[in-house]
């Protein structure tokens, strides 16, 4: 039986491509965003819903329990990014990038692995961002909510290896995405200039990290976090 | 306006949960004083977050109603509603009834 795999943030950039990869590799894929998709695959499932709004993720999350019988793995790609100096960012900024980086990780950590326990197997990867170990200016509050979900992805590792599931992160170079589409080129390539490996992350760097998470064989690695491009 | 759960409906849900947790502890019935959580339960912190996991998993299946039983209110109570499964059912009942309000 195929494997099935939840992604958040599908309609676009990185979980666009993630969603269509795993499709390829013989996934059944359920994805979420705030817009809908076109239908590209019967194996694909679509939730349009607000990552961020717990009624509708728990509802979306006992529809995949009764009628899809779980998930074996989550990657909580969902994410918004905000560049700006901390003087000049304002409050609501704030909870809304921790809202949506930070709190819809924990909820679909929980909601997943309330599933996943129950087969006493499952697979989580979490996304994080070199903009955190690289402490860069401009990016105070996205930074640090991506570190929350750090520590929130190695805390959990512990809570949930009795249930044989693993929780990892990845943390993306910059990527030519809509994420960073508003940040000013010098400020991008100052930022690939710090990598060991001086060049954008493509697409399936980023699924390479997941293939290795996600594997059968991982199940000895968790609470850790991979970087991209040598940071 | 949740629906009316009747009390013995919630026993029978404690004691499914309880049973297909624990299946070689459990294979008979299962009495209301016996202890859950503490010093005398069978149940270790991990194997509680399990069962009340699969009672709220359970709930929501059945009767379409989101609960989270460990909530505050339960963690803040003099003598915790994990102690046994009578004082679960019971507990169980009270904010099944809270929601019906």
């Amino acid at each position: 039986m195929n494997k099935k795999i939840l992604i958040t943030g599908t309609s676009r950039g990185i979980g666009d491509y993630l969603a269509k990869y795993y499709i390829n590799l013989g996934y059944q894929v359920f994805g979420c965003s705030r817009k809908d998709v076109e239908p590209f695959s019967d194996n694909y499932y679509h939730f349009e819903l607000d990552i961020c709004d717990e009624p509708s993720v728990k509802k979306m999350f006992a529809k995949i329990n009764t009628e899809f019988d779980g998930i074996d793995i989550l990657i909580n790609n969902a994410g918004i990014a905000s560049m700006n100096h901390s003087l000049l960012t304002t409050i609501d900024t704030v909870k809304n990038i921790f809202d949506t980086n930070f709190t819809a990780t924990f909820l679909f950590c929980r909601e997943a692995a309330k599933l996943m326990q129950k087969k006493k197997f499952g697979r989580i990867v979490n996304f994080s961002t070199v903009a955190f170990p690289l402490s860069l200016d401009g990016e105070a509050v996205y930074a640090s909510s991506k570190a929350a979900v750090v520590s929130l992805t190695k805390i959990l590792a512990k809570e949930f290896a009795p249930f044989n599931i693993t929780i990892n992160a990845v943390g993306p170079t910059p990527v030519k995405t809509d994420l960073i589409k508003s940040v000013p080129v010098e400020k991008i390539n100052n930022l690939i200039n710090q990598q060991a490996i001086k060049r954008f992350g493509n697409f399936n760097d980023i699924a390479n990290v997941i293939d290795f998470f996600i594997k059968t064989e991982s199940n000895f690695i968790t609470g850790q976090e991979i970087y991209l491009g040598g940071v | 306006m949740t629906k009316n759960i009747k009390i013995v409906e919630i026993k029978n849900i404690v004691h499914k949960a309880i049973k297909d947790n624990n299946p070689t502890n459990f294979n008979g019935d299962i009495l209301l004083n016996t202890s859950l959580f503490g010093s005398d339960g069978f149940l270790d912190s991990l194997g509680l977050v399990t069962l009340l996991v699969n009672i709220e998993q359970e709930i929501e299946a059945i009767y379409d109603i989101a609960l989270t039983i460990a909530d505050e209110k339960a963690l803040s109570q003099s003598r915790s509603p994990f102690r046994s499964v009578d004082s679960l059912v019971e507990y169980l009942d009270l904010i099944l009834n809270e929601k019906n309000e």
